[in-house]
């Protein structure tokens, strides 16, 4: 391969956003600029398909390698994927467009700035999914604040200020342990290399406190309970496109991390904290689910469930087995697209009504019909109804789950029942009932992009739900060689 | 006879001092000619520099008194591009608070003779006469705008405090030479073996002063009240320049003669550099006004500056240096900003001044942008890789504990980064600013924006520039 296809993908939003920043800002050109981003983001989202197909789903090699020396004897720029990165780099492709699309109705000051963030938040997060050199994932990840930061704080909601705040501070307190790891690895390995560090391997020794500092990083931004406060205060006030971007792929980024990182690296040390794990995971999925249902505003109600969602992909990545891991990359997936849906669609009757609150809708139902149907679409896919892509995903982590601890798999399975509990009680609150307000007499049904989004989003949900095939073949041999060398690991320690 | 080139940018700077002091008293309202000569000065001074001693091997000169080698001359170099940044961009400052005088470029020039010495001295006496030489114009410097009370406070302030902490560092200068026989650091290595314990009272006396001189914590009092009263142009001096000469003492005073005590220093450097770290980003918390809490950051970077000195590495050197290169560079560029906030010839300097100042000013708020984020070391900002770096070295040393504490408080120290970024973006709008900037004022933000912003693309370029610095 000579045309370097993932530095392409990883340049093109940054140069979108370079162009937008030196075309001269007035209001007529506030159209061009959302063409200009919608451009390049959809060029990015097919140039994205276009590496799904000619990516080479029989081997687990790391494919479209571009090693290119950054620092002299010290880092590479060593870019590459394989099965597990390629599906995150499609999802982020694929919901930046539509991020785009969104703002039409919700940004209204500063659009072009909020364009040029969301672009670059989009080159790093594509570069976060493809480094396979720890020093530059390290880069893309923390670099990532910089928009998430802006987004939230400039065109965020009342108590923005505290959420972008507590986003921030609480992810780089994460994080910052996570470097010190890094730079030790570097002096333990001599190499900072991901497929060098996975042949030599980290003594043993070392594996545990590397696992914690990684741990930290990834607990905070999955999130894990009890690190996960931050993240509904940051949903609440971000702005409906940052919301989107949060939940459909930053939040995946520590998924990812867990996967590439906490077990390939430390596969001893996994072992040990797996039972750790497993009790914050089911914790999570008890706990916030039940916190979820008292809530009173949609979007931390949303933002609630992500985190019991993100419980059930924790638990089934470190079941280390084939199904578990599968349907933790498939439930990623899927959370990705059913979130920002919904989050979408508190969006669009938050731009009717200017409000939030659960309270404040009831029986919508009548006026807005089609907005009612898609919503529905998206709350069963969200408790995991099957035929929608939640439900491949909760139920491979549950198969997993079963084969190895049966004791949680019963408990998590109860947070499925809860689950559906708080997504339909929602749904039946807003949609259903008598119509409690006038106002809402005034709401108009969907608009022509709004139907768009939520249809993009609909179509993959439904076909991965029905045919979760062309997932499950990308990421199957990728993920039976990592459990190999899992394994082989702790057999031979 | 002695390689009198090789002193040439030295003998070169104090005659042009003379030449134009001369100048100034016979030729009247000349202040913008020698302000000009002086920059020109700065310039050919580095260019000789470069020219003469850039690529010689290590040399002593005068009986070993003076050392010349690629650290003197680099550090040279740098000193006097900095100087030289700091003069061309004040210029604007100055002419609006009276100020614009021939005293004030001469006082610069003459305080960067002092720190060449500093930088190339050998000898405990040389390296003292330079000191004092750059604090004696410093003094002067900081109540420059003498109408202003808070201004001369800042002087008196600094000249008391900086005098007693000259005297500690002469007393312990004085130890040394009793328990040693010799003020030169060739000779007092060679002397250490016999009598090491007695030794440490001296070194200790040492570190203080010079920990003064970089206002490290615990002895860092005077630097938030003199940067704050002092004119801007003059504090931008004070967080930029001699800092480089101080480092340079500190690497050579622990390195060369007392390398093999290095574990009696290297507890008090640890300590000086947590202090100064948590220290830095607590205290800066609270600040309102910018000047000081530039200040109570610069405290915290001298911090993690130390961190690399600590580790008794070469790496660790090489890597302190690298960090106060790019310091430097984000100082630049922040009081390039800073001398931006302008009003009808009132600059304003409380952080409640920026509020909303993205929208009326959206290019200089995103310069301001990147220069805080990159001073609070988020990648790929250059602030980051000057903190990679040192933690690369201190880790390397498994200084694990010194390394985990820098990076929590590079944590802390986000917030008040933050802070500002929140008050520049998401608060309301005031009233416009001035913004018929100097050229040069302009080009200096523009250009060091660009470098903090870029320096990822090309970060093993300033690597092998440093990476010729050998003291171990």
């Amino acid at each position: 391969m000579n045309f370097p296809i993932l530095s392409y993908l990883i340049l093109l939003p940054t140069i979108g956003a370079l162009f937008i920043f030196f075309t001269k800002s007035n209001k007529e050109n506030n159209i061009t600029f959302k063409y200009v981003a919608l451009f390049t983001s959809i060029v990015n989202f097919f140039l994205s398909i276009y590496l799904w197909i000619l990516f080479d789903q029989s081997t687990s090699e790391f494919q479209f390698v571009e090693n290119r020396v950054w620092i002299e004897d010290f880092i590479n720029y060593k870019v590459g994927i394989d099965g597990i990165s390629i599906l995150f780099i499609i999802l982020t492709t694929f919901i930046t467009p539509l991020c785009i699309i969104s703002v039409n109705n919700s940004i209204k000051n500063r659009l072009s700035e909020f364009l040029i963030a969301v672009l670059i938040m989009e080159s790093f997060m594509i570069g976060v999914f493809c480094s396979l050199d720890l020093v530059i994932f390290y880069l893309f990840f923390e670099a990532g604040l910089i928009p998430m930061f802006l987004i939230i704080g400039i065109w965020g909601g009342s108590r923005r200020v505290y959420s972008a705040f507590k986003f921030f501070l609480y992810t780089l307190l994460g994080s910052v342990l996570m470097l010190v790891a890094i730079i030790s690895i570097y002096w333990l390995s001599g190499t900072t290399d991901l497929v060098q560090l996975y042949e030599l391997g980290i003594n043993a020794k070392y594996q545990n406190l590397l696992w914690l500092a990684f741990f930290s990083s990834f607990a905070v931004k999955t999130p894990m309970w009890p690190f996960h406060t931050w993240l509904p205060d940051a949903h609440v006030e971000a702005p409906t496109a940052g919301s989107v971007l949060l939940a459909a792929i930053l939040l995946k980024m520590a998924g990812y991390g867990f996967i590439r990182f906490s077990l390939g690296l430390f596969p001893i040390a996994s072992e040990i904290f797996t039972p750790l794990i497993y009790i914050l995971s089911v914790i999570a999925i008890i706990f916030t689910s039940f916190i979820a249902l008292m809530q009173e505003d949609m979007k931390k109600l949303i933002a609630y469930s992500s985190v019991a969602h993100m419980g059930f992909v924790t638990l089934g990545i470190f079941t280390i087995q084939q199904q578990g891991i599968e349907g933790s990359i498939i439930q990623m997936i899927s959370h990705g697209l059913v979130s920002a849906a919904l989050f979408l669609c508190v969006g669009v009757v938050y731009d009717r009504m200017h409000s939030r609150l659960i309270d404040t809708y009831g029986g919508i139902v009548s006026i807005v019909p089609k907005y009612s149907v898609l919503f529905m679409l998206f709350t069963l896919a969200a408790l995991g109804l099957p035929g929608t892509s939640g439900f491949v995903g909760e139920f491979l982590i549950l198969m997993g789950v079963f084969k190895d601890n049966f004791l949680v798999a019963v408990i998590a399975s109860l947070g499925v029942i809860i689950g559906a509990a708080y997504m339909l009680w929602l749904y039946k609150r807003v949609v259903f009932g008598k119509l409690v307000n006038s106002d809402l007499k005034q709401m108009v049904d969907l608009n022509k992009s709004e139907l768009f989004i939520l249809s993009c989003l609909a179509i993959p949900t439904l076909f991965f739900g029905f045919y979760p095939d062309p997932l499950i073949n990308t990421i199957e041999v990728s993920i039976s060689n990592l459990i190999e060398v899992y394994n082989s690991n702790i057999m031979i320690n | 006879m002695t390689n009198l080139e090789l002193v040439f940018p030295e003998i070169f700077l104090s005659l042009s001092i003379m030449f134009l002091l001369i100048l100034g008293v016979f030729k009247k309202d000349s202040s913008k000619l020698i302000l000009n000569t002086s920059l020109i000065t700065l310039l050919i001074t580095a260019v000789i520099t470069f020219n003469e001693t850039l690529s010689i091997q290590e040399t002593l000169l005068f009986n070993d008194s003076i050392i010349i080698d690629y650290l003197s001359s680099f550090m040279k170099i740098v000193t006097l591009l900095a100087a030289f940044l700091v003069l061309l961009i004040s210029t604007n400052y100055l002419k609006i608070f009276r100020i614009f005088k021939i005293e004030y470029p001469i006082l610069i020039l003459s305080s960067v003779l002092g720190m060449m010495v500093m930088i190339s001295s050998n000898d405990l006496i040389v390296f003292y006469m330079g000191l004092e030489l750059q604090s004696l114009a410093l003094y002067v410097l900081a109540s420059f705008n003498r109408d202003q009370l808070k201004s001369s406070e800042a002087g008196l302030k600094y000249f008391v405090l900086s005098a007693l902490s000259s005297g500690l560092l002469l007393y312990g200068c004085s130890l040394i030479y009793g328990f040693t026989g010799s003020t030169n650091f060739n000779i007092i290595a060679n002397q250490l073996s016999s009598n090491e314990y007695t030794l440490t009272f001296g070194i200790v006396f040492i570190l203080v002063g010079l920990a003064f001189k970089i206002s490290a914590v615990p002895f860092h009092m005077w630097a938030p009240d003199v940067y704050e009263g002092s004119p801007t142009s003059v504090t931008l001096f004070f967080t930029m320049v001699p800092k480089i000469a101080a480092l340079t003492v500190f690497i050579r005073f622990l390195y060369v003669p007392f390398l093999n005590l290095i574990d009696q220093w290297q507890m008090i450097l640890i300590f000086l550099s947590i202090a100064s770290m948590l220290f830095g980003a607590i205290a800066a918390i609270g600040q309102t006004n910018l000047k000081r809490l530039i200040a109570y950051s610069s405290i915290g970077h001298v911090g993690y500056t130390l961190a690399g000195l600590a580790t008794g590495s070469n790496d660790g050197i090489q890597n302190s240096i690298i960090y106060i290169t790019i310091y430097i560079l984000m100082n630049l560029g922040l009081f390039s900003c800073l001398l931006m906030f302008k009003r009808d010839n009132k600059y304003y300097e409380n952080i409640e001044d920026l509020s909303g100042l993205s929208k009326n000013h959206p290019l200089l708020s995103l310069s301001l942008l990147v220069i805080l984020f990159s001073l609070a070391g988020i990648p790929p900002l250059a602030g980051f890789f000057a903190k990679f770096y040192i933690f690369k070295s201190v880790i390397e040393q498994s200084m694990y504990f010194l390394a985990i504490v820098g990076l929590l408080s590079t944590v802390v120290a986000a917030f008040y980064y933050l802070r500002i970024i929140k008050i520049i973006y998401f608060d309301k709008e005031k009233e416009k600013y001035d913004t018929d900037h100097g050229l040069w004022l302009k080009l200096s933000l523009t250009g060091s924006t660009l470098i903090i912003l870029m320096y990822f693309i090309f970060p093993g370029q300033l690597i092998e520039v440093i990476s010729r610095i050998n003291i171990i």
